[in-house]
């Protein structure tokens, strides 16, 4: 099939940016979405021309490199799939695209569709983890961990941190992702003894960076690749308003 | 040279805990005064990042990713293995020694392998103190499964993606650090060449690949994490920026680079779907738990797999080795499907692929069950085929995934280089000839978090700490160095990409250097290699500047890179004069084509110093010693 597609090219951080135009020629419905690009991008090096910068890696949903905005939506028209993933069967000849990076605040733009997410290690940084240096830690079947809360506390764990659900959201709210690490540790007895401290920090750093509030648009589950649920957002809150009665 | 990998003598049983005794400590005060520059953030360099951290040393670690919790180990699925024996079904330390020896085909040393076992039980401990959500019982105890190469259930998982969750277990250890100041962070950086001062590791250069800038790091030691090199067939299982580059770069200054030619091809792959392919993906060997693999028996069969009866399939494992059927080791497994295929009874489109079946066990179990044991990969695999592995056989065929060799190092994990450190699956130091599934996580943990806090110490303490800096005239020329390729590289304006030489290079060491070499095919290589690497040097075309970030810049960096390992990796192989593992030479196998060693000529570890461009890499021999395994023809059957 062919295409047509419209991509926000931008040469820098502070440079202005502008959506070009470019042909997609003789796409297989087996590529996927990220090897249509490299096909554009390798007839644009043999004119001579700069190619199309995108953040990728593993190319099999798991490591969260990638983040394209495709037709509006963060990853594309296909549930729970990163744009690594996605593939071209899911588009028809004479289809028109367009592709844009994350747009967020607290994102700025690399180059092209590259943005800087490292806003999100610093929430992490802030207290998404327990303080068990190496060494020194009790056998891990001495501390049991009844299946369902092991379950959820998966379910939460399973964020691949791409940030999608901060594209997606109209207040660019970090509260799915941190909303994640928060439950993953407070539905296992290892991650009790902190869970004030870290609910605390991590959503103080959200905001500090420029995340927003979540005002129930929900639109972060709706464009998650791994469908991580709003249910966790409540889990924030519960935890965070916990915390405060604690004093923490 | 005959190498010396400084392993401890006496009973092997107590030569890991006699040898930390016997290593020198640095003071809880004089740490802080030294650098240790840990290249790559997966498991090894993460773990080993967060707990050289924690112990007080001035850590500054550097990846290639925007962040560290994107490295490759993010993509294991399966699991990890430890000799727990929760499951009260035989295990021990001594049983995972020995089947982690005999997996390798007798081509790795004991005394690593030892140790590798005995700290596998602290890993789980250690993971699960930092919430790392393994699977668990009903009871609230965890959970384990078989993989393959084993008899026992040794395997912790985290549904299919127990990588992802031990690499965010380690990258959370490694944050807290970064927030306690103990650790410096530099994301989006690439390695591209490592500083020697009178014969010592001093450095690192990187390329900045935001801005381009080539920039000068000095350490008290470098400790390089950056992971494997089977790239080098271009369509693997790894992700696109895996590279040999950091590794190369040692290599060049000295470090010695052993046993490159033992590559792993992993038997369960979804086959490839048409030129256009990136990349392979892998579909986890837990698979075959429950999967049976088969071909039709009659060739050319093009009915699909629901109207071919029972009795007109070849389960192929189950007859060649019912012991361990659908559980053979992954050379094994890989080797006979491609047999399968070159015989034709291949399916699916061009014929290289071979069923992996539910259907038995779906009857068996229910269809939820196996949804809750594998849901995530039927997914994936729909994704990439359209195709519903509930309803109809997956196609699987063999892939790159895996490079067991690496960087030579010592017992302490330090290269021939002093105060270069090599960690994880860079290294070449305890999966022999083959990697058993579940066994590299464990490796990369075991390195990072139990091996190197201890060992760094054991050089530090001999050294003054902050002696030679990056204003030392070394630093000076390897920035010019690296300036002047990108230089080159920007200058040569030919008419191919980057991306179709390394299709090439690919090709062929898949061709004539993959799952079965010959002398023949070996040599035919040895001749088109370095003629790739002249057109490359000649013909390539690299669009964009060095000042900014430029991915295909990045790629031509690579492949050049890639370009001259082909030619050592071949050249091993071409040594190697006996099948071993996943070393496979078609003039040496048994009547039924199996791998035949040949321990008289073949027990050692083969170490290869660079001597320069375009002239012959120089052997350096470290003899193997089985003392506590007797050397067997490894059988399966
Ligand atoms: C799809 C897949 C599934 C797997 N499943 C399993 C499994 O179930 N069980 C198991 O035990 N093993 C499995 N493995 C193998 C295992 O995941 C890897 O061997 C292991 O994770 C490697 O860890 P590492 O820390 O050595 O390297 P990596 O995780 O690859 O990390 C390399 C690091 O080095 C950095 N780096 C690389 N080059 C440079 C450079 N030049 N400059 C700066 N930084 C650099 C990267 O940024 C990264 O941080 C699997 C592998 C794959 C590919
Ligand atoms: S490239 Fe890793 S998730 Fe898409």
């Amino acid at each position: 099939m062919n295409l047509t597609l419209f991509v926000w090219r931008q040469s820098g951080p502070n440079e202005k940016g502008k959506l070009e135009e470019y042909e997609a020629k003789n796409v297989s419905p087996d590529m996927s979405f990220l090897e249509m690009l490299d096909e554009v991008n390798e007839a644009l090096i043999k004119e001579g021309r700069d190619t199309i910068a995108f953040d990728h890696d593993c190319r099999e949903g798991i490591c969260g490199t990638c983040c394209q905005t495709i037709n509006g939506q963060p990853h594309g028209p296909h549930d729970g799939t990163t744009v690594c993933q996605l593939h071209m069967r899911q588009f028809s000849d004479g289809d028109v695209i367009y592709i844009e990076p994350w747009r967020a605040k607290a994102f700025p733009i690399i180059k092209d569709l590259v943005v800087d997410r490292s806003a999100l290690d610093r929430i992490i940084q802030a207290g998404g983890f327990t303080s068990a240096s190496t060494g020194g830690v009790p056998d891990a079947n001495a501390v049991l961990i009844p299946k369902p809360e092991a379950d959820l506390a998966m379910d939460a764990a399973e964020c691949i941190g791409c940030g999608a659900c901060i594209a997606s959201c109209p207040n660019a709210s970090a509260m799915l992702f941190t909303g994640a690490k928060v439950s993953q540790l407070a539905h296992l007895p290892q991650g009790q003894v902190e869970a004030a401290a870290r609910v605390c920090a991590m959503t103080e750093q959200a905001l500090k960076d420029g995340f927003g509030n979540c005002t129930n648009h929900y639109e972060c589950q709706a464009a998650c690749p791994k469908g991580i649920d709003v249910k966790f957002i409540a889990k924030l809150n519960r935890e965070y308003i916990k915390a405060q009665l604690k004093g923490a | 040279m005959i190498l010396d990998g400084k392993c401890p003598t006496g009973p092997i049983q107590q030569s890991w805990d006699k040898h930390r005794q016997d290593l020198k400590l640095v003071n809880p005060a004089n740490k802080r005064k030294f650098k240790v520059l840990v290249v790559g953030t997966g498991l090894a360099g993460g773990a080993a990042a967060a707990t050289l951290g924690e112990l007080g040393y001035n850590v500054e670690a550097f990846c290639y990713q925007d962040s560290p919790r994107r490295a490759h180990s993010i993509a294991a699925q399966g699991g990890i293995n430890a000799a727990k024996n929760y499951p009260n079904d035989g295990d021990s330390i001594h049983r995972l020694f020995y089947d982690t020896i005999k997996g390798g085909d007798f081509r790795a040393r004991e005394a690593d392998v030892w140790r590798l076992a005995q700290v596998s039980n602290n890993i789980i401990d250690q993971c699960a103190a930092q919430g790392v959500p393994f699977a668990r019982e009903y009871s609230g105890y965890l959970a384990n499964r078989s993989f393959g190469g084993a008899q026992v259930s040794r395997t912790f998982y985290a549904r299919g993606q127990t990588g992802q969750q031990l690499l965010l277990g380690a990258y959370s250890a490694l944050a807290r650090q970064i927030n306690a100041g103990s650790v410096k962070m530099h994301t989006r950086r690439e390695m591209i060449d490592l500083v020697v001062v009178d014969g010592v590791a001093k450095g690192i250069t990187v390329r900045n690949l935001v801005t381009g800038e080539v920039e000068s790091h000095w350490g008290d030691a470098v400790v390089l994490c950056t992971g494997g090199y089977v790239n080098v067939f271009y369509l693997s299982t790894n992700a696109m920026g895996c590279s040999v580059t950091a590794a190369w770069a040692a290599h060049k200054k000295g470090a010695l680079m052993a046993n490159p030619c033992y590559t792993q091809i992993h038997p369960t792959c979804i086959p490839q779907s048409g030129d256009h392919q990136s990349k392979l993906t892998l579909m986890s060997e837990s698979l075959r738990n429950d999967g049976r693999i088969w071909v039709p028996k009659k060739k050319g069969d093009t009915r699909h797999p629901s109207e071919i009866p029972e009795n007109e399939r070849d389960y192929y494992l189950e007859r060649k080795y019912p012991s361990y059927g659908n559980l053979a080791p992954r050379d094994i497994a890989s080797r006979a499907a491609k047999e399968s295929c070159d015989e034709g009874r291949g399916v699916g489109a061009g014929g290289y692929g071979v069923y992996l079946d539910y259907a038995a066990a779906i009857e068996r179990l229910g269809e939820s069950t196996i949804a809750s044991r594998y849901g995530n990969l039927f997914d994936m695999y729909e994704k990439i085929t359209a195709e519903n592995a509930y309803k109809e056989p997956m196609r699987m065929y063999p892939a790159p995934h895996y490079s067991m060799g690496g960087l030579w190092v010592d017992y302490n994990c330090m290269s021939n280089v002093p105060g270069l450190f090599v960690l994880g699956e860079a290294n070449f130091s305890v999966h022999g000839a083959n990697r058993l599934g579940a066994s590299a996580l464990m490796q990369g943990l075991a390195d990072g978090y139990f091996v190197i806090p201890y060992t760094i110490a054991g050089y530090l303490a001999t050294i003054t700490p902050g002696t030679v800096k990056d204003d030392h005239p070394e630093f000076k020329k390897a920035k010019e160095d690296a300036q002047n390729r990108t230089d080159k590289l920007l200058a040569i304006n030919g008419k191919k990409t980057p991306t179709e030489f390394m299709r090439e290079l690919g090709k062929v060491m898949w061709n004539n250097v993959g799952m079965a070499r010959s002398e023949k095919s070996l040599k035919e290589a040895l001749q088109i290699i370095p003629e790739m690497r002249e057109e490359f040097w000649k013909n390539v075309k690299v669009v964009g500047s060095g000042n900014d970030f430029n991915q295909q810049l990045e790629n031509a960096g690579r492949t050049a890179d890639f370009l001259e390992f082909a030619e050592l990796m071949t050249y091993d192989a071409l040594h190697r004069d006996e099948s071993c593992g996943g070393h496979f030479r078609t003039e040496h196998q048994t009547e039924d084509g199996e791998a035949k060693r040949n321990d008289e000529d073949f027990t050692y570890v083969a170490a290869w110093g660079s001597t320069g461009a375009n002239s012959a890499p120089e052997l350096h021999k470290e003899p193997l010693k089985f003392e506590n395994v007797e050397l067997a023809v490894r059988s399966y059957k």
